[in-house]
């Protein structure tokens, strides 16, 4: 897995070797972003493009503001996964920052959408409640709030895109249950409480099967105005 | 603020912030200075904040909870809340806690408030320190019924273990020492309370005097707080001074990191400490270290099986391991520690070295270090084979003098609490 860096880690070394040795002092590791945040790779893949496993989430592209609440959430303890709240506990609030500029600021390319194995009654339902929504069951369209193209908006909503159906269904399902919560009022959780356990499964399998956008990055901030208020994004 | 804060904005802010603190030190020595800011920094010294301030929670309103092999305690609100804090308490109440160990009324504090080592602490110092949290906002919040099981819910049983461990008395300066090496032990010995985890102990839950800081597993946290006396353990008795200062107020040195429990230790407390006093703990704690024989190199495996085990080492050191600790152990230091002579991988208790390859970890964001550099866990990539090998190998290898782990020790730490 390590063998990945030492490509990189090499041209960087060159790189720093012309503008100015000094600037990198001898055996010393790079002093980069990408260097600091190697403790993260195994589980968020390189530049945080996600990896095979399927309940590891993609990192890299997301608003940096959305990454910044969810680093701090993983700190205080208030979103759960505790090999995580382990390695956070003690990182300053700026250093947190500066690991959600990076990856957001990283745009490795999108992987394959997965085949889906439900059926496509199935799929039609998650098209249908994550572009329409169930006004009937107050649900609302998931793209009122993540975008037309489902690639979020800056600085505090997620795109939707390049994620796995079952950690999809496993977020929907924490804040279901309460063990993710977000910054008050957490609109996720009145989203998350309308939906049936076959409303989950449908949403998250549509959304995995979505093909990469052209342009896959968050629309600009306040592009359009969401059905309801959320503390994750300030209006 | 705006979001983007770039990190040479981020550099100069925490220049920015060390002029302060440089300058609050100074002031700090001017005996006409606030006492609430002396008051302040002594709390830091106490690390008050770890065990009375929740996660996400206000200042010093307690409620954390403290699990020991007894039950669970809650910490104590002591904001001057008149209700629920210490709002109606008086510097003399205070004082009979820190050094007594009791409460206003004269009932028995648990021993998990450190007051064996406040105790230590002089009456000049506690009434700063009481000064600094009347001065905090109250809050009102009501401390949390502790849940400790029969027997031990009944304090009248810490009338016995005070008996074996508690002795009450301010610190004595040593005439024979210098001043800086006095000023270090009474830190250390005292507010410090670095004994509480650095001592091995005992059935009852009590450290013993002979036994200070002679180092012990921590209860419930499954990490091994290393001797600060052996030279075999985290004696530091060859390091340099400079390199003393360093692990103690930027979590990183080039001889080694701190990490776990210790990480929290520097992160809330002694990354606070001005130079003078970093310097007088670095220099008690490194007069305090007593060479050590060296140990016999034993293994507890035949040596058939550990040479296949080490072999094994070998091969996941050198594609897991040696891009960031070097082929020869050699690390780059200090943001990636060397392992070869690093004396708290080669300590008998193979605990943490087992957990830092199961769960990795980063040094504490300090000052000093602001963007520390991290180490990923190795818990899912490895089994438990793998872990005891290239544990084994990295005890064993480079002149290092360890033993061997089974995978039976390295599988019981994968269930150790990660917080
Ligand atoms: C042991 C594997 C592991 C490691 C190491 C790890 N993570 Fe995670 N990370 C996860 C998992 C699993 C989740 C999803 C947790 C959940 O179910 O809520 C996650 C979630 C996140 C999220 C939220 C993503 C989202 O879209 O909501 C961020 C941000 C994140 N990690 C950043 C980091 C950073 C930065 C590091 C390194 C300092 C790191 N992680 C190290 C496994 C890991
Ligand atoms: C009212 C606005 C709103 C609506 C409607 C909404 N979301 Fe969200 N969603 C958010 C916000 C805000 C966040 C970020 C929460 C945080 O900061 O943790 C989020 C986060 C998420 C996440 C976590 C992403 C990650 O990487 O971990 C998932 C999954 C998600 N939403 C799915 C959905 C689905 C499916 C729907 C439609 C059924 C939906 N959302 C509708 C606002 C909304
Ligand atoms: C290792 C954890 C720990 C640390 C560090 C600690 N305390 Fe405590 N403290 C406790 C616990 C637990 C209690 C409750 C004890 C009991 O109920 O018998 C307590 C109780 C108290 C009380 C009694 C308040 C009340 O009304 O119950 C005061 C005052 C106090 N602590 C002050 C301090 C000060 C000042 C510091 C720093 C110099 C400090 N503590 C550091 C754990 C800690
Ligand atoms: C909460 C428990 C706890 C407290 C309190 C504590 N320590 Fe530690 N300490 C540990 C643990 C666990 C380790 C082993 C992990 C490590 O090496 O960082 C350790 C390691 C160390 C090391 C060795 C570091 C190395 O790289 O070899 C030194 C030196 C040290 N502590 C000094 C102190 C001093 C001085 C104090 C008091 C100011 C103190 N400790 C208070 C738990 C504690
Ligand atoms: C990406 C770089 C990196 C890799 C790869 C890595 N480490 Fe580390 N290692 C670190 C850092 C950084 C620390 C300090 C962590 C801390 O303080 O929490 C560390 C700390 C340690 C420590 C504690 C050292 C001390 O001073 O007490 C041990 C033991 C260790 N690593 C062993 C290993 C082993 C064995 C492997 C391979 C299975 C490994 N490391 C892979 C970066 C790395």
């Amino acid at each position: 897995m390590f063998a990945r860096f030492t490509a990189p880690a090499i041209a960087i070394a060159v790189l720093s070797a012309f503008d100015g040795a000094a600037a990198q002092p001898a055996n010393q590791p790079p002093d980069t972003m990408a260097a600091r945040v190697e403790a993260c790779t195994p589980c968020h893949g390189n530049k945080g493009e996600g990896t095979s496993d399927v309940y590891f989430p993609r990192l890299a592209g997301k608003p940096a503001g959305y990454l910044y609440n969810q680093l701090l959430a993983f700190r205080s303890g208030r979103r759960k996964y505790p090999p995580m709240n382990y390695l956070l506990e003690f990182l300053p609030d700026p250093y947190l920052e500066a690991m959600a500029e990076y990856f957001a600021s990283e745009h490795p390319p999108l992987p394959q959408p997965a085949p889906s194995e439900v059926s496509k009654d199935v799929l039609a339902h998650g098209e249908l409640l994550a572009t329409s929504g169930d006004a009937g069951r107050n649900i609302p369209a998931c793209v009122s709030c993540h975008g037309p193209g489902l690639t979020g908006m800056q600085p505090g909503i997620p795109g939707l895109l390049g994620l796995r159906a079952n950690y999809i269904s496993a977020q929907l399902g924490g804040w279901r249950y309460g063990t993710r919560t977000a910054k008050s009022p957490d609109c996720m959780q009145l989203v998350a409480g309308h939906l049936t356990e076959a409303d989950v499964t449908a949403v998250a399998a549509w959304l995995a099967t979505r093909p990469a956008p052209a342009n896959p990055a968050p629309v600009p901030k306040g592009t359009y105005a969401l059905p309801f208020g959320c503390g994750s994004q300030p209006n | 603020m705006g979001f983007k804060l770039s990190i040479k904005l981020l550099s100069i802010k925490l220049l920015a912030l060390a002029a302060f603190t440089t300058a609050a030190a100074a002031q700090d020595k001017d005996k006409t200075g606030d006492i609430v800011a002396r008051g302040e920094y002594l709390a830091r010294a106490g690390d008050c904040t770890a065990c009375h301030t929740a996660p996400e929670g206000r200042l010093f309103a307690g409620g954390r909870a403290m699990p020991t092999p007894f039950g669970t305690l809650y910490t104590s609100n002591i904001t001057p809340d008149p209700e629920t804090g210490i709002g109606k308490w008086s510097a003399d109440d205070f004082y009979k806690t820190m050094h007594s160990g009791r409460f206003p009324d004269g009932g028995l504090i648990y021993p998990a408030m450190p007051f064996a080592s406040y105790t230590k602490v002089t009456r000049a110092d506690s009434d700063a320190i009481f000064a600094y949290l009347r001065s905090v906002a109250p809050v009102n919040q009501k401390n949390k019924p502790h849940e400790l099981r029969f027997p031990y819910d009944n304090r009248q049983l810490i009338l016995g273990w005070r008996t074996l461990f508690f002795s009450e008395g301010e610190f004595k300066p040593d005439p024979k020492k210098s001043a800086e090496w006095n000023r270090g032990a009474y830190l250390v010995e005292g507010l410090g309370h670095c004994g509480m985890c650095h001592s091995p102990i005992n059935a009852l839950g009590g450290t013993s005097q002979s036994d200070a800081f002679k180092g012990g597993l921590i209860p419930m946290q499954n990490w091994y707080a290393p001797s600060l006396t052996s030279n075999r353990e985290a004696g530091l008795g060859d390091w340099s001074i400079k390199d003393i200062t360093d692990l103690l107020q930027t979590g990183v040195s080039m001889r080694g990191v701190v990490y776990g429990p210790m990480a929290e230790v520097v992160h809330n407390s002694l990354q606070y400490l001005n130079d003078e006093d970093t310097r007088a703990m670095a220099v008690y704690l490194k007069g305090i270290a007593e060479p050590s024989p060296p140990p016999a190199a034993s293994s507890a495996l035949p040596t058939s099986e550990s040479s296949l085990l080490i072999s094994l080492g070998k091969t996941v050191y050198d594609k897991n391991c040696a891009s960031c600790h070097g082929t020869q152990g050699e690390g780059k230091p200090p943001h990636w520690p060397p392992l070869a002579n690093n004396q708290s991988i080669e300590m008998q208790s193979a605990v943490n070295p087992i957990r830092m390859v199961l769960n990795g970890g980063y040094p504490p964001g300090t000052k000093g270090n602001p963007m520390p550099y991290g180490m990923p866990p190795f818990a899912g990539l490895l089994s438990d084979n793998e872990v005891a090998a290239v544990v084994s190998y990295i005890r064993t290898a480079w002149g290092n003098r360890g033993t061997t782990v089974s995978a039976r020790e390295a599988n019981e730490l994968r269930s150790a609490p990660l917080n």
